[in-house]
């Protein structure tokens, strides 16, 4: 074993140390918001006009006479085994739940990045090269708009314009009322399940409704990644090499995309896969303008009833998405830049 | 103790940081995008104080004899769906804005300045532990963290208020923390110590001032969210109650009507829109402020 291999292992180790105590440190935090907080997850149970008998024994059940210590205990018990009791709008399992509403998110986020990346580099490379000239500030205008929109009320306001007046879109939903059921669940992804079992007709009216919630998305993410890409982009175009590079009689087009844009590659992967976690949090908001079921709804709908417990796993597995988004953000830049080698 | 006013050295940062502030604002005025985020905070502000004389109804009194009438003279916004004028709704909400905004500050700024400040003046263990923390509250998106604080504490603003704060102060801390570890080793912080001046009075004295700065900026930087995040959780009903004229719970009740009645989401949404964009123009404009390549160049 090398000493090269013996440091990366090393650095693998504390890398897992540090995740563990950070999961960990989420585990505390949504114990202690769920259960130490004013509320009272009893009374969401048992109803406003449960007797003080069901109050006392459901109070017993859920372990709330047990000291905090033990309740927190059981409380891992559960989690290590996977089980986040039961959600009391559903009666399922809150995981079965969640892991059944989270395609419809990830889909409408993933159709969302592809957006937010496809408008936010060419866009942030643009303003690189035209930096302080109308263009750079029109496009820093254009891209910090589409962060300071309210996404639920740009939400309604394109249902306002592109479905209720022009009809370019379908309204609410996943797809159109009238195909809900007929394309088999494989995978919960309606685009995919729908091209699988090759019915042409639900794959367009999901891409229909698709198409507006996650173009919104995508542009409420575009400002941190056109962002990003102009300073990344600022940086190189400021090397010596660009100059020899142009100097040899490249064009600039050919010099920015076939020199500089190869080497800002590795940092936009880093920068993309942390726009895709923060996209999470505008799904939530539209989700509830669009209908569309999804992780975001799921949250509020039992928000809005008091079911801390499903509302407080919702919250871990966020941040445990957020934590993972970042260890692949790690992974890839590791992967891509010889330089980590 | 005369003796320590002539090692540290805060007198005169006290001057020269209100010069700096001069110099940034004159940049800030000069540059169209920022320039037009000052306007609309002036606005904002202005909207506030005076909104008592500027509102030409009283925005609570409901006119059932005239719900959901479209822009007019009488109602330069419309009215909504109990009759009550927008526009005296919108310039009301600019209060609310400005409390949460100030609120926010004032919770945030003085957490995440003690827990940098801590963390970073001591370092080992107790910024291993307090970082800790601070990534642990950092890994959740703001919006996720404040709906799980409110669904704990229930719906009204001032938990809205408490619950984005508990979510905004980790990036302070983090920043705070960055400032105390350039300065700690400084000269005059060692003078200080030897003098006999207990941590704590080193942190208050010494350190928290010369993080104060960049804690404001950071604090002006992240407002945007701070609005956001506020509109959102009054939207979703977790925050500001009916019938405060809240511009997020105002587009929640605006939503049933919006097919027919425009007006009733377009105005709050613009509104928020424009503060939003404001906050963010200006930070934008402040971060190339103090860039020092930037400075340098101009």
């Amino acid at each position: 074993m090398t000493i090269d291999h013996r440091r990366r292992i090393g650095h693998v180790a504390e890398q897992a140390g540090s995740i563990f105590i950070t999961l960990f440190g989420l585990l505390i935090l949504t114990f202690v918001i769920g259960r130490i907080m004013p509320n009272d997850p009893v009374r969401a149970i048992v109803g406003e006009d449960a007797t003080r008998e069901v109050y006392e024994n459901v109070y017993r059940q859920l372990g709330f006479d047990r000291p905090m210590w033990e309740q927190f205990l059981m409380y891992l018990r559960d989690v290590v085994h996977f089980d986040f009791g039961t959600a009391i709008r559903t009666g399922q399992p809150v995981l079965n739940d969640i892991l059944r509403v989270l395609p419809a998110t990830i889909e409408l986020a993933t159709f969302a990045i592809i957006v937010g990346a496809g408008l936010g580099i060419p866009l942030g490379v643009a303003a690189a090269v035209k930096k302080d000239k109308w263009q750079d500030q029109l496009i820093r205008v254009f891209s910090l708009m589409g962060h300071s929109m309210p996404i639920f009320w740009t939400g309604m306001i394109g249902l306002l314009i592109f479905y209720a007046s022009l009809g370019w879109v379908g309204g609410s939903g996943r797809m159109s009322q009238f195909y809900i059921g007929l394309v088999p669940e494989r995978t919960n992804f309606l685009l995919i399940d729908s091209a699988l079992a090759g019915e042409w007709e639900v794959f367009r009216s999901a891409l229909n409704h698709i198409v507006l919630p996650a173009s919104l998305l995508g542009y409420s993410s575009a400002a941190y990644i056109t962002r990003m890409t102009r300073s990344f982009m600022l940086d190189q175009i400021n090397q010596e090499y660009v100059t020899t590079a142009r100097v040899k009689g490249l064009s600039t087009r050919e010099t920015i995309w076939r020199h500089a844009f190869v080497n800002i590659r590795v940092q936009l992967v880093t920068i993309v896969a942390l726009a895709y976690g923060a996209l999470l949090e505008g799904a939530v908001l539209i989700e509830t303008v669009f209908a569309w079921p999804g992780f975001g709804q799921y949250l509020t709908s039992n928000l809005l009833i008091g079911d801390m417990n499903a509302v407080m796993t919702c919250v871990l597995i966020v941040g445990v998405i957020f934590i993972a988004l970042n260890l692949i953000s790690d992974l890839l830049y590791r992967l891509f830049d010889p330089r980590t080698r | 103790m005369t003796d320590t006013t002539l090692i540290t050295p805060r007198a005169k940062p006290h001057l020269e940081w209100l010069y700096s502030l001069l110099n940034i604002l004159r940049y800030l005025a000069r540059t169209p995008t920022s320039a037009f985020g000052l306007v609309v905070l002036a606005i904002l502000i202005l909207a506030a104080v005076f909104c008592p004389l500027l509102a030409p109804h009283d925005p609570y009194v409901q006119d059932l004899q005239n719900t959901l009438a479209p822009p007019s003279n009488a109602h330069f916004f419309g009215t909504d769906e109990l009759g009550r004028d927008i526009y005296s709704r919108l310039l009301y909400g600019s209060r609310i804005t400005l409390t949460i905004i100030f609120l926010v500050t004032i919770v945030v700024g003085p957490i995440g300045l003690s827990v940098g400040a801590v963390a970073g003046y001591f370092g080992g263990r107790v910024d291993m532990v307090m970082m800790r923390i601070t990534d642990i509250f950092l890994s959740f998106p703001s919006l996720i963290l404040s709906l799980a604080f409110v669904a704990a504490l229930g719906p009204s603003l001032n938990n809205a208020i408490i619950a984005i704060s508990l979510s905004a102060w980790p990036p302070i801390a983090r920043l705070a923390r960055a400032e105390t570890m350039t300065i700690r080793k400084a000269d005059y912080i060692a003078a200080a110590r030897l003098q006999g001046a207990s941590p704590a009075r080193i942190i208050w004295r010494s350190v928290v001032p010369m993080c104060l700065p960049s804690v404001l900026i950071r604090l002006t930087l992240n407002m945007a969210t701070v609005i956001l995040t506020a509109a959102g959780l009054g939207f979703l009903g977790l925050g500001a109650q009916p019938p405060m004229p809240e511009w997020g719970a105002m587009i929640a009740t605006g939503r049933r009507y919006m097919i027919d009645s425009w007006w009733l989401v377009t105005f709050p949404g613009l509104a928020i829109l424009s503060v939003s964009l404001a906050f963010n123009l200006l930070g934008d404009g402040l971060r190339d402020a103090l860039d020092p390549k930037q400075m340098n160049r101009r």
